[in-house]
């Protein structure tokens, strides 16, 4: 399959990048930032997208790497899956964005795929937008007016949408650490290298016996990643037992607006969200 | 119209200059410019990995890249492994373990085992199949793939057959109908 023809340019910096978005909508073009490709190129073989113009970041350096910001971790949007889920830095202070980029598809697009452009891709079945909303992340953007920081709680807008307007690049995503917290991403698929069925990402305190906090990310139960909130709250406070856990998680599907297809209808994804939930918090906290 | 772009890659040791489409694939590239057809196009669709290839040494679909990302770069292909007419360890492994049936997903294979024991030189057998998952045999193969990417970990030799590249094409049938 070939994609429409378009243009390339390969700029080598991000204020070179921003100015060929720029011209680009002042002439009326319809332009595509291209990060690994690993979603817009197969987009575009399907001509589900046909740009004009195609903006390639791989050229510009410093997009790339984790770096330790004290109390977070300053992950450059290019960086590749494959690093994420082999990165020391990432290992120690955010095992569960380690587990979780380890998950997505297949060693060859972890290897080209990366963070940044899965994040702004937005797949409500991607696996790094729920662990990232989870850990309640900053999205640093750079646009035409300069620097811009989006919360998590605010990036994911709808089905492939997100706060990154037209003209802006995503540069680099600061996630708070969670050393010593217990997580886990618990992902469903029935074959291998596919899209989540359902997915859950936990993140739990504990503390003295018991549960201190949870932070709780559902994959592919709306159109965007949601916290489960009614987990989060039903868990606060809970003792470390199966039993307690289990009737915490019950709460899942609660505010949850998941789609129907051949992998199953809401209301199967409602009750996997239970299910995968309870699975994620006992695998967090080591039951 | 839009423009050609000169693209210079360093392609199993090669360094080739040519003007390609931006929409040009790199496995399109690499088949229909450069002639190396031992890169294969399965699913066209970043499913199968027929058309694996290292990218600066690390395992890539070649049909999910378009060739002017691979400007500047190094490409190794299927075609480049064998030195000095001798085949590389993994090919070695796979001929010996009879490791294909129709033999089409073969390439993709052995350059994704390659990669996945760069990364990880000694892999369990479900960390080699966990490696191979985005490499697909249709005739369910795995078997002997993976026991062939096992044997190469393991550090089995395979020297004393002496197969040369030229013979494995031709005898390859004849050696592996022996093996049960």
């Amino acid at each position: 399959m070939i994609p429409s023809a378009f243009d390339y340019a390969a700029p080598a910096t991000v204020e070179e990048a921003l100015g060929l978005l720029s011209k680009a909508a002042a002439d009326g073009n319809d332009v595509k930032v291209l990060a690994g490709g690993q979603s817009l190129i197969p987009v575009m073989k399907l001509r589900m997208a046909d740009p004009s113009l195609v903006v390639d970041l791989g050229r510009i350096g410093g997009l790339s790497g984790v770096t330790d910001n004290g109390n977070s971790l300053v992950i450059g949007a290019m960086t590749p899956h494959h690093v994420m889920a082999t990165d020391p830095l990432v290992a120690q202070h955010l095992p569960l964005l380690q587990q979780a980029a380890a998950t997505v598809a297949d060693p060859q697009v972890r290897h080209r795929g990366t963070f940044g452009g899965a994040l702004v891709h937005a797949d409500p079945a991607g696996d790094m937008p729920a662990p990232v909303l989870a850990t309640g992340a900053t999205f640093v953007l750079a646009g035409p007016g300069g620097e811009r920081r989006v919360d998590a709680a605010d990036f994911f807008q709808g089905y492939f949408t997100t706060a990154v307007e037209e003209g802006e690049i995503l540069t680099s995503i600061e996630v708070p650490k969670y050393t010593g917290w217990g997580s886990h991403y618990e992902k469903f698929t029935r074959v291998a290298q596919q899209w989540s069925i359902v997915a859950v990402a936990a993140l739990v305190r504990v503390e003295g016996g018991g549960i201190a906090e949870a932070r709780i990310g559902l994959t592919n139960m709306a159109s965007t990643p949601l916290r489960a909130t009614g987990v989060e709250a039903a868990l606060a406070g809970a003792p470390l037992t199966v039993e307690a856990i289990t009737a915490a998680c019950s709460h899942a599907g609660e505010g949850t607006e998941p789609a129907s297809d051949l992998n199953g209808d809401a209301g199967y994804r409602k009750h996997l969200a239970q299910v995968l939930a309870t699975r994620a918090v006992l695998a967090a906290v080591g039951l | 119209m839009p423009s050609s772009k000169s693209i210079s890659v360093d392609v199993d040791g090669v360094t080739y200059t040519d003007d390609v489409e931006p929409r040009l694939l790199l496995v399109q590239y690499l088949r229909e410019r450069l002639g190396k057809t031992g890169t294969l196009i399965g699913c066209d669709t970043t499913n199968c990995g027929a058309c694996t290839v290292h990218l600066d040494g690390v395992s890539v679909k070649s049909c999910t890249m378009f060739a002017v990302q691979a400007d500047g770069h190094q490409v190794t292909t299927i075609e480049g492994l064998a030195q000095d007419g001798k085949l590389a360890p993994m090919q070695e492994a796979f001929h010996q373990c009879h490791a294909l049936q129709c033999g089409f997903c073969t390439p993709g294979m052995i350059m994704q085992s390659t990669s996945l024991l760069k990364e990880n030189p000694h892999p369990t057998e479900t960390e080699i199949r966990e490696g191979l998952e985005g490499n697909l045999c249709r005739c369910t193969g795995y078997q002997n793939i993976v026991a062939a990417v096992k044997s190469v970990a393991d550090g089995v030799e395979y020297g004393d057959s002496g197969v040369s590249v030229a013979e494995s094409l031709v005898d390859g049938n004849a050696e592996t109908a022996g093996v049960s």
